[in-house]
């Protein structure tokens, strides 16, 4: 049925979580009001800020990664390129990070 | 919260059309974008899935990072030279009477020229045989070139978006200079306030909502500048003049390449993004202070 907007899987995955964050995030407002506050981000933040700034982020450090996989490679003399999961790894705990300190 | 009044939530469905439209013409096509990034098209039967491979492409594009320094100058000059020239236009504008009116239509005339014709219009000006500006400057023995030198290509630019723009910068401080009524001023000059001491603290600090929206659309416009010097310049000499849209252009839709030139959009999108985040947290923020200050004094 999609097959002619050559749609693939990893693609569908990633709208779906995106998709199930905001829903949960809309479940999340309504049972537990949002407040205001000050972590250590450098301005005051609602629950939604927070998951922007963490989805944002996460994106700049799989780019920065990827843009900077062929330099880690030759510092840390490995044989191919660190694989992208790395990052995303390190962009998740970044996300969990910025929503409950941030 | 005792007593909650019973809502009715029937209204929310009036908000469909509106969903269904921003689904099919923004929400649908940035999603197809993402999906091209990753992968390689060469007909819809004959694709391959590539993962990161566009988007490692152009992180590593040396040139890509020269656009983008190129960009972030030029889009801070566009706001260092239009932001503060518009605030002294509109407070030197006539506040009413006829000359309000012409005033106002002589300095919005430029905002109705579309930019393939602004690029046109620079492009004879600033000729050494046939343009005006071009001639004079040659005249007065400067060696005026901007196919030929790029720091005059580059100022011929900026000098093109300025001319263009910063009518809209000065409409919109002028519309915020005119909300402020007459009450302060009288206080002012009670106080006997100098003109400076005005406009700190009376005519700047109530410009700050419309100052807002001239920064956000001058930033996010001149980022995305692309007809103007393409038109005038060709992105050249070199690449002195070709900017983010430009070399995306260049080097990506002007062969047909999905794959990357979606990858490139996406950075372009997400850069973007950031910057007005920024932008606005920033404004937000100079807002706040100035509103605290003012409540200490």
């Amino acid at each position: 049925m999609f097959d002619w907007m050559v749609w693939t899987t990893p693609v569908a995955v990633f709208f779906t979580s995106i998709a199930l964050m905001l829903a949960g995030m809309t479940v999340w407002e309504i049972k537990s009001p949002t407040i205001l506050r000050k972590g250590f981000l450098p301005i005051a933040t609602t629950r939604g800020d927070r998951l922007f700034i963490g989805l944002l982020g996460a994106a700049y450090i799989n780019l920065a990664f990827v843009g900077l996989a062929g330099k880690f490679a030759a510092w840390f003399q490995l044989e191919q390129e660190p694989s992208v999961w790395i990052s995303f790894a390190i962009s998740m705990v970044v996300l969990v990070l910025v929503m409950r300190k941030g | 919260m005792s007593t909650t009044k019973p809502v009715n939530q029937k209204a929310w469905w009036l908000v469909l059309p509106v969903v269904i439209c921003v689904a099919f013409s923004a929400v649908l096509p940035l999603m197809t974008v993402v999906n091209y990034s990753l992968q390689d098209i060469i007909s819809p039967e004959r694709r391959v899935f590539v993962g990161t491979e566009w988007f490692v492409a152009a992180m590593r594009d040396e040139e890509l990072h020269g656009a983008l320094w190129r960009q972030l100058t030029f889009s801070l000059a566009v706001l260092a030279v239009e932001i503060p020239l518009g605030i002294m236009l509109a407070l030197s504008m006539p506040a009413k009477g006829w000359k309000a009116s012409a005033v106002l239509v002589v300095v919005s005339l430029s905002l109705l020229i579309p930019w393939n014709v602004v690029g046109t219009i620079w492009q004879i000006y600033g000729r050494a045989d046939i343009g005006l500006l071009g001639a004079m400057l040659q005249k007065m023995g400067f060696d005026y070139s901007y196919t030929g030198n790029a720091t005059h290509a580059w100022i011929t630019v900026l000098t093109m978006d300025v001319w263009h723009w910063t009518p809209l910068v000065a409409l919109l401080c002028y519309a915020g200079l005119r909300s402020i009524p007459d009450a302060y001023y009288q206080a002012a000059s009670i106080d006997g306030a100098s003109r400076f001491a005005v406009f700190r603290y009376i005519q700047l600090p109530k410009m700050r909502g419309v100052l807002m929206i001239a920064v956000l659309l001058r930033f996010m416009d001149s980022f995305m500048i692309y007809t103007e010097p393409f038109v005038l310049t060709g992105g050249g000499p070199g690449n002195a003049t070709t900017f983010l849209s430009e070399y995306l252009t260049q080097k990506a839709v002007g062969q047909f390449d999905v794959g990357p030139a979606a990858a490139f959009s996406l950075i372009y999108f997400l850069i973007i993004l950031l910057l007005c985040f920024i932008l606005y947290n920033w404004m937000q923020r100079v807002g706040t202070a100035s509103k605290e200050g003012a409540g200490h004094e």
